[in-house]
């Protein structure tokens, strides 16, 4: 093949590869720094803020031991991890049963309830009534308010309808002859068939939760012990403030030193678990944008 | 036909018209009532199954709506949503008379607008490139590797952002070249859009072009032999098949994306912004989020949140308005 082209297109081939190889440079390089940073000797650290493109200074694991002897930044680990199933349960719950109910062709008031649900997508009370209506509710200063409002998305509603309606209906009306009512078919036939949207659906909530920070931030206001780990690294990096860092057993000379340190390892903590799964889910994540670009 | 019907007397004929139209529209409310009574039979489990999904939608999405109202009181806690006195459109006016309206409007809509013609075409322009490569695994592996920034949170990669800005970031470093003086880039608000865009770029380009990529291998592989007998270089294909093959993909989701114009990324505005950006980065929404949720001035935010939600309402529905008539579908 390649003898056949152009002098021309053997020298754009050649700029494109090298184009391409810069813009793969440009997208790992953000987050190379952090992990040169992460493993760089504190006192060189602090007195450097360029680009690390290998460890400054003598490598070290000093700041990730700082980083996971620290009560508060675990705990924060901690709460994320029961924000990200807890929220990513609660809005599959609502979003299987949504899409199994609008995927329904005989049912006489689909078309209004579907108007209800993408209604909200083009128009919302805004920030201050819903925070209001949360207030109201008493979820302030509570888990709940991190896994309830604002976690169904009717985008996602809508991929998993589309994706339940193409189900062939022989499948569905031959358990209907057998006597099965629309749970037993739900559980037993429409979901079986269904579990690459499942985790298509599931992937798109627990990224979406695990990076979520600015619902944590309007609606905890006095309990700080369940700080997402979002929250806890916006107020370490964006604040410099001292408070998730400090516990009662640290010594303050220890945190002064390893301030720069830390700021790189919580970012490492926090993005390990999606740097070690995205290789394996980017292709469901390809095809979750495949089925949402299809309309139902 | 026409005519020999307009011939017949027309009093018996209108007469006996509406007879039979009330008459049909009696037996379709019957129909319909049949209709309704049999679904509901048929199908109470799958309506019982939906309550919880219409109670959630009504509690956090239709409540707030409501709540509105708000906007057009003097709300305290202390006298709640019922006893708060009612004051037209006091905030509306303050808003629109306030030397802040202007400044936010041009922010929000240069953002949106400077977003909308930067973010949009550079994901086709990666998916073209990436086709053009010829050796599968490097494709595969540049793809992989533009989709990292997506799953990386806005929070750190502000962070990142923070370092690149600093006066010896490679940011800085870079704009010192194009003649900037070296300080803090964050801190300046002529770089703010373009470090709040660039960043947005970095993010989402890899993510967005999986749709057009997988729209190009789709193109039929007949075409580009056609035209290479035709004579057609690769340039050429590019022009004549390629383009045309991604156009329906491209105009679908440009008036997509033109329908969440207004919808700005106001949580990583708040985590960029400071007072010394307020000029080039304060949105109507980071507006709504320090003067309500930070001064606790629930009505007069409100107020504004609704005049944001309106110009937004009004957007969409421009936008699918053109979708129906430029691509016939509609975004509901």
């Amino acid at each position: 093949m390649g003898d056949r082209r152009t002098t021309g297109e053997k020298i754009f081939a050649v700029f494109n590869t090298i184009f391409l190889v810069i813009l793969a440079v440009v997208f790992i390089l953000p987050v190379w720094h952090v992990a040169m940073s992460s493993i760089s000797d504190p006192d060189v650290l602090q007195a450097n803020s360029q680009l690390a493109l290998k460890p400054l200074g003598e490598a070290t694991l000093g700041g990730f031991k700082f980083v996971l002897d620290n009560p508060n930044i675990l705990r924060a680990y901690g709460n994320t991890v029961i924000y990200v199933a807890g929220a990513t349960l609660f809005a599959m719950a609502i979003t299987i049963l949504a899409a199994y109910g609008l995927s329904r062709k005989d049912l006489f008031f689909r078309k209004p309830l579907l108007f209800l649900l993408t209604f909200t997508m083009i128009f919302s009370g805004g920030l201050i009534p819903t925070y209001m209506i949360v207030r109201n509710l008493n979820l302030i200063d509570t888990m709940w308010a991190l896994i309830i409002p604002g976690t169904v998305s009717v985008y996602n509603i809508i991929v998993m309808r589309t994706s339940f309606a193409a189900i062939p209906d022989a499948l569905t009306e031959a358990a209907k002859i057998d006597g099965a009512g629309h749970l037993r078919i739900l559980f037993q036939i429409v979901l079986p068939v269904s579990k690459a949207v499942l985790a298509v659906i599931v992937l798109f909530y627990a990224i979406k939760n695990w990076n979520a920070w600015f619902n944590a931030s309007i609606y905890l206001q006095r309990r700080r012990d369940l700080f997402p780990l979002q929250l806890t690294l916006r107020e370490i990096i964006l604040q410099t403030s001292n408070n998730s860092i400090v516990s009662e057993n640290s010594d303050p000379t220890a945190i002064d030193r390893f301030r720069p340190l830390v700021k790189y390892c919580t970012i490492m903590i926090s993005i390990i678990p999606m740097l070690v799964i995205y290789p394996f889910v980017q292709k469901y994540f390809v095809s979750g944008v495949m089925i949402g670009s299809i309309k139902g | 036909m026409p005519t020999a019907t307009a011939a017949k007397p027309k009093t018996i004929q209108t007469a006996k018209a509406a007879d039979e139209l009330k008459a049909r529209k009696e037996l379709e409310k019957k129909d319909r009532n049949r209709l309704i009574r049999r679904d509901l039979k048929q199908n109470y489990a799958v309506y019982l199954m939906l309550l919880p999904v219409i109670a959630y939608f009504i509690i956090f999405h239709y409540l707030p709506m409501g709540g509105i109202a708000m906007a057009f009181q003097d709300f305290s806690f202390r006298l709640g949503f019922l006893g708060s006195p009612f004051v037209g459109f006091k905030h509306f006016l303050a808003f629109f008379n306030s030397i802040y309206f202007f400044r936010l409007l041009k922010n929000t809509l240069l953002l949106s607008m400077y977003g909308l013609l930067i973010s949009f075409p550079v994901p086709i322009i990666l998916a073209l490139l990436l086709n053009e490569v010829r050796n599968q695994r490097f494709k595969k592996t540049v793809q992989t590797i533009s989709y990292l920034p997506y799953f990386i949170s806005v929070v750190v990669v502000v962070g990142i952002l923070q370092d690149f800005t600093k006066s010896q970031g490679l940011l800085t470093q870079l704009s010192v070249l194009l003649g900037g003086d070296g300080g803090n880039l964050l801190g300046k608000p002529e770089a703010f859009r373009a470090l709040f865009i660039g960043s947005n770029v970095w993010q989402h380009i890899g993510y967005s072009s999986i749709i057009y990529i997988s729209a190009l291998s789709g193109i039929d592989q007949e075409l580009y032999e056609a035209a290479k007998i035709d004579g057609a270089g690769r340039w050429k294909q590019t022009l004549h098949v390629t383009l045309p093959g991604l156009m329906p993909t491209i105009v679908i989701l440009f008036i997509m994306r033109l329908g969440e114009v207004m919808t700005l990324d106001y949580e990583k505005v708040l985590l960029m912004y400071g007072p010394s950006t307020y000029q080039t980065a304060d949105i109507i929404q980071t507006y709504v989020y320090r003067i309500g949720l930070q001064n606790g001035d629930y009505s007069y935010a409100t107020a504004v949140g609704l005049f944001n939600s309106l110009i937004n309402f009004i957007v969409i529905f421009i936008a699918n308005k053109i979708s129906q008539k430029v691509g016939e579908t509609s975004l509901w």
